[in-house]
């Protein structure tokens, strides 16, 4: 056995014990972080395949952003432990048969090209560098589905703004712009004053 | 490959030890061949890369370990007072003192808390910090990992100690330091995008996404070829970007003047609920990812290990003279400036930095694209 696969097959148990756990455990912040630990398995997998950038990638978005705020939100609900165990065996059936499906799917695509893989997957020489690859199709090939992307993001931060922002603000905060340039007389009055006698 | 990689050790030998190491080299191969069989040149590499790792951290925890001395030193020269001298020579046993005290004091832990996550969380915020020196280079061939992207690799690390602070605010089943927890994390990752944009920048100006090659990049140019290097750095023509990016570097770090976890005196921070070695952990944490802006800032817009003038030679010294300049800047900053509010930190991060650095990156591009561009 190569050293090679003796690592996939070590990044690979790490996966499936991780997603398992991400499923079956009944606290929702452990499942989240079970779920940031099988994507750094997977991106594992990625660099062993010598696709770095893809690998670096799904850390810097899924694990650095999206579960951050996955996190955020799970920590900030409410959530009672003890109505979310009931009836997590009625889904059961259900679950099964989309598992089934998607593993029906999966095995239907990778079977297609399953030679093709074994075979042909070509060795990338030194000094090539994917970053530039894949920098190259984004904005060559696939420019269109590219821009499109970048629409829907915008819309995205459009929504975003316009779900949040109030008409006037109701706060009492201060504009550092103007507090700035507050002086000493706009805040203390110095006031003179007779001496009270005392009859 | 052992006989190979080991060889190019002997230009750091005195000459009469020279036969005595190829003998042992040549002994170990073939011990280890036998031993082993096939899987041995894997094994090596494997055990070859493990004993760099150890060097690289071991040198860190040192330095580490004198950060914390020097800015206690230099912050009190600032404020004309002595700081440690007690312990040894100029209190120079200082660190070691204080590394002893946090390992005897006692580790509470909160009742209600969730007891797993809550030791894991000092390790997710000082594991990432140590991982991405893994990728830093500290002169042109000494690198642990030489990755294609390795600048992507140090922000996708880094990012990832934000991690420690949300589950340290969360474990202890504390209001305060989920709270506390809340604001730091929220602002680390504001300041992530305002540093990730002026990396951008830095990208775009030197076409790559590698460390080693950004800093060779940055030793061409219009005064390099006058023999002032130091002015062809990416600080002068990058300067906004230069700004944004220490000022963020400061607010990633938890530093003065955004030290909110740490502002004693008025506000709580997300580890009040540890103590001894795990908030030890944390400490250190923090003084990794401080070493790690210093050394980013340095490799980035200060030419890294490239000499300032051309008539000297570049080497590794360059890049630590050049790490101290900027980590005497950070003790600098924290004993002159008073503390932001919080509400003024995301006020600076999102509604002064972003704009200018998307400001600055479409000049840049125009910069680069029109016929006075000084990048090649």
């Amino acid at each position: 056995m190569e050293f090679r696969t003796l690592v996939f097959y070590f990044l690979a148990t790490i996966l499936i014990f991780a997603s398992l756990l991400v499923v079956t455990l009944r606290n929702p912040v452990h499942a989240a972080l079970n779920l940031v630990l099988a994507f750094f398995t997977a991106s594992g997998l990625w660099i062993l395949l010598q696709a770095e950038f893809l690998a670096i990638a799904l850390i810097l978005v899924y694990v650095g952003a999206v579960m951050v705020l996955f996190l955020f939100v799970v920590m900030l609900l409410d959530i009672d432990l003890d109505r979310l165990r009931e009836g997590f065996w009625s889904y059961l059936p259900l679950g099964a048969l989309v598992a089934l499906l998607v593993v029906a799917e999966m095995s239907l695509v990778l079977s297609a090209y399953w030679e093709a893989l074994e075979s042909d997957v070509p060795q990338v020489e030194v000094g090539y560098s994917n970053v530039q690859a894949v920098g190259r199709l984004l904005f060559t090939e696939y420019v269109y589905p590219f821009e499109l992307a970048s629409v829907v993001l915008l819309i995205g931060i459009v929504a975003a703004v316009a779900l949040t922002l109030r008409s006037k603000r109701k706060t009492k905060s201060v504009d550092p712009s103007q507090q700035v340039f507050v002086k000493a007389k706009d805040r203390v009055r110095l006031v003179q004053m007779a001496a009270e006698k005392d009859d | 490959m052992m006989v190979e990689t080991l060889q190019a050790l002997q230009q750091f030998l005195p000459g009469f030890l020279i036969p005595h190491f190829n003998w042992l080299v040549q002994l170990g191969d073939q011990l280890g061949e036998s031993m082993f069989g096939t899987y041995w040149p894997d094994l090596f590499t494997l055990v070859w890369t493990l004993v760099k790792v150890l060097i690289i951290v071991s040198v860190l925890m040192f330095a580490l370990s004198y950060t914390t001395f020097a800015e206690r030193k230099i912050i009190g020269w600032m404020q004309v007072r002595i700081g440690p001298n007690r312990v040894g020579p100029w209190g120079l046993f200082q660190p070691l003192a204080d590394g002893l005290k946090f390992l005897f004091k006692e580790v509470v832990l909160p009742t209600k808390a969730d007891k797993i996550v809550y030791l894991l969380a000092p390790v997710f915020s000082f594991g990432p910090a140590l991982i991405a020196w893994a990728v830093i280079p500290f002169s042109d061939f000494l690198v642990l990992a030489d990755v294609n992207a390795s600048l992507l690799f140090v922000m996708s690390i880094t990012s990832v100690s934000v991690y420690g602070i949300i589950l340290a605010g969360w474990s202890p089943n504390s209001k305060y330091a989920f709270l506390g927890a809340m604001r730091s994390a929220a602002q680390m990752i504001s300041y992530e995008v305002s540093m990730g944009l002026s990396l951008v920048v830095v990208m775009m100006v030197s076409s790559s996404l590698n460390l080693v090659e950004i800093v060779e990049g940055q030793g061409q140019g219009l005064f390099a070829d006058m023999g002032l290097t130091f002015l062809s750095w990416n600080w002068l023509c990058l300067l906004p970007m230069f700004v944004v990016y220490v000022v963020s570097s400061f607010a990633e770090a938890n530093r003065a003047p955004f030290d909110l976890a740490e502002g004693e005196s008025e506000i709580v921070g997300f580890h009040v609920e540890y103590s001894g070695m795990p908030f030890a952990v944390f400490q250190l944490g923090e003084y990794t990812a401080m070493l790690m802006g210093c050394t980013l800032v340095s490799l980035l817009f200060l030419g890294g290990w490239l000499s300032p003038v051309s008539f000297l030679p570049d080497s590794f010294l360059w890049l630590f003279a050049k790490i101290f300049a900027v980590l005497v800047l950070f003790f600098w900053v924290r004993a002159t400036f008073p503390r932001y509010r919080y509400d003024q930190i995301m006020r600076l991060g999102w509604k002064v930095f972003i704009p200018i650095c998307l400001i600055w990156l479409a000049v840049v591009a125009c910069w680069m694209l029109s016929p006075w561009t000084i990048w090649k």
